[in-house]
């Protein structure tokens, strides 16, 4: 559970805009509740907006690699955290505010099993 | 001549050649000189657009330049040829009177950007893996020369890569937070001068004033690292330190770039990390002297090459605004919503019009900018990076 994990809670002592964003998502939704068209758009900023450091292809840019074989050894959960929170001293933002928990968790798990190309 | 002698001399002409006007640039349809040519990238489908400024007309898309998810382009000081440095390592010439790609080759896993050496022999790419800057002749795309970017923890990504007037190439390692030279004036076995420290994660370096003063921007600190290289010997200085000391940083969806920087009015102009402003420092003292309020995360902060006016675009989420500043007042004139990602922006030469990519609505859109009115808009797929020839004859692009 997101909740629960560790990361999450350390998280949440830093300074950052945690009130809102439990506003803002509200309950938690299972990732297979998405529409199609919002998951066409997870697919469009992942390629575009996050591609503009890890490369649209995913193979890493100022960013590392986000392909299924650099993720292995992380759960989704946890890349779902680092989505929603990025990495302090690093270039990696939190997406929180613009991605609910189940939005990041669907991207994360999608990263792992080879993330989809989009459609035009 | 007497007026009746000169309607004697044109009735010898072929039909029609003394009815019309000398054209002062070639007419639609006829071949441009290359000083009117452009390169859009498409950064999804991995093609090129060749453009015609004066006619603002696409004349013809090459195909096949690999992953240009990011991608920068540096020209032939003939602009006959465009060098294309792809994502994916990919270095492509194109030819861009033949529009066609007459050479290519994979110089590297994963790279960032490119320059050429003042006397046009010289190509240098910047890369992320391995971490270093490798050079190639421009005519054969032969390696020259390998510079692995080495430091304690390896080899560095590296960033911020120009030319600088000598055979002289200078750029940043992002890990290693350095500043190097590699200096080819005695042949092509290159000088590897390590100038100095620049600061934690230089994120990207200029050239300015006609190529004396470098400067790399500091993701991972308040503050940016200059090397004027008319010193002997050559050092890094620290300005701006702490200038957003103790203000909290907004998170940053997209690495703000340096190119187009301009000494307008005697000060610099360029985006804020972390903040929704445009700093100003005074080009004499390099102390800051103003922040310039803006919509969002300012990515580039171009001026008009006359100088008068500074347009802005922004990082996601706010990528659909453009914003205009005068560079007298120091205040926003003009903000308007092209559409969803405007990723780059180009003025042509003499900056009349500036080209506009809106990457989401797969469209460039022309603006006058004495108007700021859009007068033309032309179709292209996923366009980014906007690059016309007369940076071949501009140092550091």
């Amino acid at each position: 559970m997101l909740r629960s994990s560790p990361l999450h809670m350390i998280v949440h002592l830093l300074p950052v805009l945690t009130a809102s964003i439990a506003l803002a998502t509200g309950a938690y939704a299972l990732a297979g509740d998405l529409a199609p068209e919002r998951t066409r758009e997870l697919v469009h900023l992942v390629r575009q907006d996050c591609g503009s450091c890890h490369g649209m292809t995913l193979k890493g840019g100022l960013g590392k690699p986000l392909l299924p074989e650099n993720l292995a050894d992380r759960d989704a959960e946890t890349l779902a955290e680092i989505i929603l929170d990025g990495i302090p001293e690093t270039p990696m933002p939190p997406w929180r505010g613009q991605l609910t928990e189940t939005e990041a968790l669907w991207i994360a798990r999608k990263l792992k099993e080879g993330f989809p190309h989009e459609t035009p | 001549m007497k007026r009746r002698d000169l309607l004697g001399a044109a009735a010898l002409l072929p039909f029609g050649t003394a009815l019309l006007p000398a054209p002062a640039i070639a007419r639609k349809g006829e071949c441009p000189g290359t000083g009117d040519l452009g390169l859009i990238i498409e950064r999804a489908t991995g093609s090129v657009l060749i453009v015609n400024t004066s006619h603002q007309e696409i004349l013809g898309r090459i195909e096949g330049l690999g992953d240009l998810s990011h991608a920068s382009v540096v020209f032939s000081r003939d602009e006959k040829y465009a060098y294309v440095f792809g994502r994916d390592g990919g270095l492509s010439r194109i030819d861009m009177q033949g529009r066609l790609m007459d050479r290519r080759i994979i110089q590297g896993g994963n790279s960032i950007g490119g320059a050429i050496s003042d006397d046009g022999q010289l190509i240098a790419v910047s890369n992320y893996k391995p971490g270093g800057v490798k050079v190639f002749d421009s005519a054969t795309l032969q390696t020259i020369a390998e510079i692995p970017a080495t430091w304690e923890g390896g080899q560095s990504k590296t960033v911020g890569l120009v030319d600088a007037p000598g055979r002289r190439f200078i750029f940043s390692l992002y890990d290693a937070g350095e500043i190097w030279m590699a200096d080819f004036s005695d042949g092509d076995s290159p000088d590897i001068v390590k100038i100095g420290k620049a600061g934690r994660l230089p994120y990207d370096g200029l050239i300015a004033r006609n190529g004396r003063i470098y400067i790399a921007g500091l993701f991972g600190e308040d503050g940016m690292a200059l090397v004027d290289l008319w010193q002997d010997p050559l050092k890094v200085r620290r300005i701006l330190d702490g200038y957003g000391r103790g203000e909290k940083k907004l998170p940053i969806y997209k690495m703000p770039h340096l190119e187009g920087w301009t000494e307008a009015d005697g000060m610099f102009f360029f985006p804020a990390v972390g903040h929704h402003e445009v700093l100003v420092m005074d080009g004499r003292t390099w102390e800051l002297v103003g922040r310039i309020p803006v919509h969002g995360q300012p990515v580039f902060v171009m001026a008009r090459p006359d100088g008068r006016y500074i347009w802005v675009n922004f990082a996601h989420p706010d990528n659909d605004t453009v914003q205009v500043i005068d560079t007298m007042t120091r205040k926003v004139v003009k903000t308007f919503k092209p559409g969803r990602a405007v990723l780059h922006m180009e003025f042509t030469p003499r900056g009349e019009q500036v080209w506009l990519s809106v990457r989401d609505a797969n469209r460039i859109d022309i603006y006058d900018t004495h108007s700021m009115e859009r007068v033309k808009s032309l179709p292209a797929k996923s366009p980014s990076g906007i690059f016309f020839t007369a940076r071949a004859h501009r140092i550091g692009l």
